[in-house]
């Protein structure tokens, strides 16, 4: 009964499935801002308003999977691992873990070989994306988090972070 | 109690006539297969309607058939007894005999469903949430093999094998009036086969549960004569249609810069996206979005504006475009022929 | 009054009638209050609240499937979007199945058994209030969860993968399983109590040949849940471990298999068809045998046929997954097993048949349920051959024809007699009788609403409409039909909105109801309406299988029993010869609280797999405590 009671908080947002977002929030979703040297910055006042719903809403986060492979973001970071890109599972993130630095990163690309995929996606999506990449190198696990894919395992599930422990060296590149 | 059932049977009686009707019905059959399947099922519902009036029957006399006066629990005579076992015991013989007559058929039926034939068109068809895609083989010629999303030409009178597979959940191949159904699985691979015997328009439906979009996964079987079958797949081989006016032409380069390539794939243009319906010929199809809409200018506008709220959870994003680009965008579509 | 005034051997032959009844009722009695009733461990009473339960989510499913036909009724309607739509389904399937029809006819089991065996309590008293409690939770999750937009949207089969990991985002699906993990747990402890209750605590002389149908039918419904009940548990239990930790027992690509989960779930899916109806096989014996006033025709018959079709109902679940692309070996073995349980259900008709022929029907409201059961359960019965055939399955296979067969079955096969036995046993269990005059208007509204509700359905499966679709377009031509239909079920709500009128009015103003009101012949209308705490003041004895037709004026009773304890009478499983006293438990909390426990681990399980670890151990405690030895000597006697 205890679990029960505790059940409407946990469930208030993570598992909503707004499916259509009104035009002009996604555009509002656009406008975030960042440090001069492009890592960290505010995020767009809709995305707190909004409860910030693609760090932990469960079907967002799911989406996101889903797009990480549909958008080919595994040519380069593999599942989380990194090969040509940088890894997420190590916890050491090069433009810091904030959901603005990862959206700018995804939106605008970043040098050294990010492209900017602001054009090929919608900023629903990309923040569907920035929510699952946070949550790779989470340093703790989300309940609301996605598990295994239906596919050959290559790494823990997302929902089992810190996916990497004690993983102290910086990367090499 | 039973005037419940009037106005039921003459809905029964209502519906072969009601016209167009029958492009999805087990009951319009105009397939090899479901020809057959159709006379199966008339003769299990003729068995069973007699079995049951003949319950009806016992029941009726039993409730209502006169007795003698009195109210005490009787004793029983065993003769009497034995004699009404004895009935049970002959009823019973009789529903093993039709029971097994029944199951004799129906495994005849089974054997009359596949035919081995050598000059079958093989398609490979894979499910996905929640659309179609068809390939057409060619194993001699490769450069014949075409993708038709959402929509099947079939030569008539040609047996058709459909290989069927799916990546993501469970679906299933249903295509009532042609033949019964096949589940497409992830990590198997099945096949159905089936002959339309008539030329016509057919529509099938997923009929396993697959998540949010289930009712909105269909697709059309189209029969036609040899001839024009053959001179689809010519056109279907050939590359997309080039913008014959400025308003098409700024529309190709809206699709090819925007986010529509990412997905979708245009032959004979730089957009080549894998992960949405391949739209080299989509105004060659009848129905857009896995028949939701049918295919107009307007309705590939409308579609392109606003997935979410004609096909809520679809995979199709909401792309923001400005007016122009959206009445450009929805020409270039609606002349790709 | 404490036990220590009494001797400590004294028996029930020392005292007089009046001063023995006041005796057993301060022994067998639950206190006031309510640390009273949540540690009563009386069968009647967790019976009570079982039957109250489940018709209470019978009334909630049946909002959920107006809900359904409200949104199915026009072409494009948007009275229900596709996501709440698809929870709306799957919930209303899980909670009638789960929570309605399984606990529903497992109460009448726990209430009736005991009464028509001829003793005290329920074997394993405690843990049938264990059972009751874990039910409710269960029940509470599933409802909470579609409160809240979390409620499972995956069907009530849940195949994977739509359920699996990667396309069941969120803790939709596990929900569903944990709440499934509930109900087999009080389903099995129900199951264990009634297979022991049956076998050990029959009055002395209820030989095998004596039982009353209905407790034969609960008892093969028992051995069935406890045969089919593990595959489920194996199926859930292996989702949720896909889903939370990781493994891969449902993913193709790393040696699991999606078909699995199938085959695992049917394997118990399809008796769990058989658990809902062989106790309502029972129901119609028993009301069929009172008010055709004969005994019934064919007893043998009638147990063996529940036998043959309890193990039939493990040889037919591929019958679900015809279309799934089987080698023609095994379709033709499935198509020809379920085929044949129709051999044991035409027995069962052709028995009743027979009975009522030979018989002097009175049409009172539980034999009118039961002519509409006959009805209506032939017609699902004769489609459930029809889908039995292979190639007939390949077309009707997932439409609104499998719909409407498997309504037919569950509502015409297990609801009709349930109602009719609730009009029956109503006077037992509440002691006033339901209105005659609104039960024959709930018996045609139904019927007449049932039968307008659901026949369509066949028509609108082979015209192409498949299930679980939240819409439709104009151009299917459904709409007609469907609009049809969602007015019969307007019909059909009106009966049940009566019945439960009338139920709840009886309660507090229906005539007060005798012993035995139906001069039926069983052994639970040999005591007061309703019966006392001990249920029998002496323990009867029986000598034939219509103790009460038999010796309509006084029953032989056994003696002898204690009375500074609840005592009862074990006896020999064949010919029910007494072999010994046995004490009953007395009340306790700690199934409550046991109860609690577990809910707590199997809810936070769905967050943590760590959540199993820790919660176990306040299980553990809570179990040590309810088991914790009393210190008083076993009778040896």
């Amino acid at each position: 009964m205890v679990s029960l009671a505790m059940l409407p908080l946990a469930a208030c947002q993570r598992e909503q499935r707004s499916l259509r977002l009104d035009p002009p929030i996604e555009a509002a979703l656009d406008d975030v801002r960042t440090m001069a040297n492009g890592i960290g910055g505010a995020p767009p006042k809709v995305y707190v308003a909004l409860g910030r719903p693609y760090e932990n809403n469960a079907y967002d986060l799911n989406e996101g999977k889903r797009l990480y492979d549909w958008f080919g973001c595994t040519g380069c970071h593999a599942h989380g691992g990194g090969n040509t890109g940088p890894a997420f599972l190590d916890g050491w993130w090069q433009y810091g873990s904030d959901p603005v630095s990862i959206f700018v990163s995804i939106r605008d690309g970043r040098p050294a070989g990010m492209p900017a995929f602001g054009r090929y996606v919608t900023t629903e999506e990309i923040w569907q994306l920035t929510g699952y990449v946070q949550t790779i190198g989470a340093y703790s696990s989300k309940t609301a988090a996605p598990s295994r894919n239906d596919e050959m395992q290559s790494r823990p599930s997302e929902n089992r972070a810190p996916a990497t422990l004690g993983a102290l060296q910086p990367p090499s590149r | 109690m039973r005037s419940g059932f009037k106005p039921l049977l003459g809905a029964v009686c209502a519906f072969p006539l009601s016209g167009c009707i029958g492009w999805q019905s087990a009951l319009s059959p105009h397939g090899a297969q479901s020809g057959s399947l159709l006379r199966l099922i008339w003769l299990f519902v003729v068995v069973c309607a007699v079995v049951w009036i003949l319950v009806i029957v016992v029941l009726a006399v039993a409730l209502f058939r006169r007795r003698p006066i009195g109210n005490e629990p009787p004793l029983l005579e065993p003769s009497r007894e034995s004699r009404l076992n004895g009935i049970i015991a002959a009823a019973t013989v009789m529903t093993v005999l039709v029971i097994g007559t029944l199951t004799l058929v129906s495994f005849v039926a089974t054997r009359g469903l596949d035919s081995a034939d050598e000059n079958v068109l093989t398609l490979r068809m894979r499910g996905f949430q929640w659309w179609w895609e068809i390939t057409y083989l060619d194993a001699s010629r490769p450069d014949r093999i075409f993708l038709s999303p959402n929509e099947i030409h079939v030569p008539v009178g040609r047996p058709v094998r459909v290989r069927l597979s799916a990546d993501d959940v469970i679906h299933s191949f249903w295509v009532p009036s042609l033949a019964g159904k096949k589940d497409l699985i992830p990590g198997r691979d099945n096949a159905i086969t089936f002959t339309a015997t008539r030329p016509g328009v057919y529509r099938g439906q997923c009929a396993e549960f697959c998540g949010l979009q289930h009712a909105h996964m269909a697709f059309l079987v189209i029969a036609e004569t040899p001839q024009s079958f053959e001179a689809w797949r010519r056109s279907q081989i050939a590359e997309a249609a080039s913008p014959s006016n400025d308003e098409e032409k700024r529309g190709q380069s809206v699709f090819t810069v925007k986010a529509c390539a990412a997905c979708h794939t245009v032959r004979g243009t730089s957009a080549s996206g894998s992960l949405g319906p391949d739209l080299t010929h989509v105004a060659s199809r009848r129905y857009i979005a896995s028949g939701l809409l049918e295919t107009t200018r307007g309705s590939l506008a409308a579609w392109i504006a606003d997935p979410q709220t004609l096909k809520p959870g679809s995979n199709m994003p909401s792309v923001p475009l400005s007016s122009d680009e959206l009445r450009d965008v929805s020409a270039y579509m609606a002349s790709l022929k | 009054m404490s036990t220590s005034d009494i001797a400590p051997d004294a028996r029930d032959t020392a005292l007089q009638e009046k001063a023995l009844a006041e005796r057993l009722a301060s022994l067998w009695a639950t206190p006031r209050g309510i640390l009273g009733a949540l540690s009563t461990v009386d069968h009647k009473i967790i019976g009570r609240r079982y039957i109250v339960t489940a018709f209470i989510f019978l009334l909630l499913g049946g909002v959920l499937a107006l809900a359904i036909r409200i949104q199915l009724a026009r072409p494009e309607n948007r009275f229900l979007g596709a996501d709440i739509y698809n929870q709306v389904f799957t919930v209303h399937g899980s909670n009638m199945m789960f929570l309605f029809a399984v606990p529903v006819m497992e109460a009448f089991g726990v209430y009736l058994v005991p009464l028509m065996v001829g003793t005290r309590n329920i074997a394993f008293p405690r843990l049938n209030a264990f059972s009751y409690w874990i039910y409710l939770a269960g029940g509470i999750t599933l409802w909470a969860a579609l409160a809240l937009d979390m409620g499972p949207d995956i069907g009530w089969f849940a195949y994977v993968p739509l359920s699996g990991p990667q396309f069941g985002a969120g803790k939709r699906a596990d929900i569903w399983a944990q709440m499934i993990t509930f109900t087999e747990l009080s389903a099995l402890a129900v199951a264990v109590e009634i297979v022991v209750t049956v076998f050990k605590q029959r009055a002395p002389g209820m030989s095998l040949d004596r039982i009353p149908l209905f407790v034969w039918s609960m008892l093969v419904t028992s051995f069935l849940i406890i045969m089919a009940m593990p595959a489920i548990m194996v199926a859930s239990t292996t989702l949720i471990l896909d889903r939370l930790v990781g493994t891969h027992f449902y993913n193709p690509a790393e040696g699991g298999d999606v078909l699995l989960w199938q085959h695992l779930f049917w394997f118990f899916g399809h008796p769990e068809v058989y658990i809902i109806f062989l106790p309502a096989v029972g129901m119609v014996s028993s009301i069929v045998t009172t008010f055709a006033r004969r005994p019934i025709v064919g007893y043998l018959p009638l147990v063996l046929a529940l036998f043959a079709t309890g193990i039939l109902a493990f040889g037919l679940w591929v019958h679900h997954m015809f279309v799934v692309g089987l080698p023609r070996v095994g379709e033709s073995f499935f198509t020809a097993s379920s085929m044949a349980i129709a051999v044991p259900n035409g027995i069962q008709i052709f028995c009743w048949l027979a009975t009522l022929w030979d018989g002097r029907p009175q049409f009172r409201t539980p034999l009118l349920f039961v002519v509409a059961f006959i009805i209506t359960f032939v017609i699902g019965g004769l489609t459930g051959v029809m889908v039995a055939s292979v190639p007939l399955d390949t077309q009707v296979h997932d439409t609104y024809f499998v719909v409407a067969h498997f309504h037919y079955v569950l509502i015409g096969g297990a609801v009709f007699p349930l109602l009719g036995a609730v009009y029956y046993w109503y006077p037992k269990i509440v002691g006033r009788m339901m209105n005659e005059r609104l039960g024959r208007w709930v018996v045609a509204l139904l019927f007449v609403g049932f039968n307008l509700t659901f026949f369509p359905m066949h028509i609108l499966g082979l015209i192409g409409m498949p299930r679980r679709v939240y819409t439709y377009g104009p151009e299917m031509h459904w709409g007609g039909l469907n609009l049809f239909v969602s007015l019969s079920a307007v019909i059909l709500a009106v009966g049940f909105v009566l019945f439960f009128y009338d139920a709840i009015r009886s309660a507090f103003s229906g005539e007060i109801a005798p012993e035995n009101p139906w001069g039926a012949p069983t052994l639970e209308w040999a005591t007061s309406s309703p019966p006392p705490s001990c249920n029998f003041e002496r323990i009867p004895v029986v000598s034939g299988s219509y103790p009460l037709w038999e010796e309509p004026h006084a029953l032989s009773v056994a003696t002898g029993l204690r009375i500074n304890r609840r005592e009862l009478l074990v006896t020999s499983i064949s010919d029910a010869s007494p072999q010994a006293r046995e004490s009953s438990p007395r009340n306790s909390i700690w199934p409550f609280l046991a109860a609690i426990a577990s809910t707590v681990m199997l809810l936070s399980s769905i967050f943590s797999p760590w959540a199993v670890v820790w919660g176990s151990v306040p299980i553990a405690v809570t179990l040590i405590m309810w088991f914790w030895p009393k210190g008083t000597p076993e009778d040896i006697s």
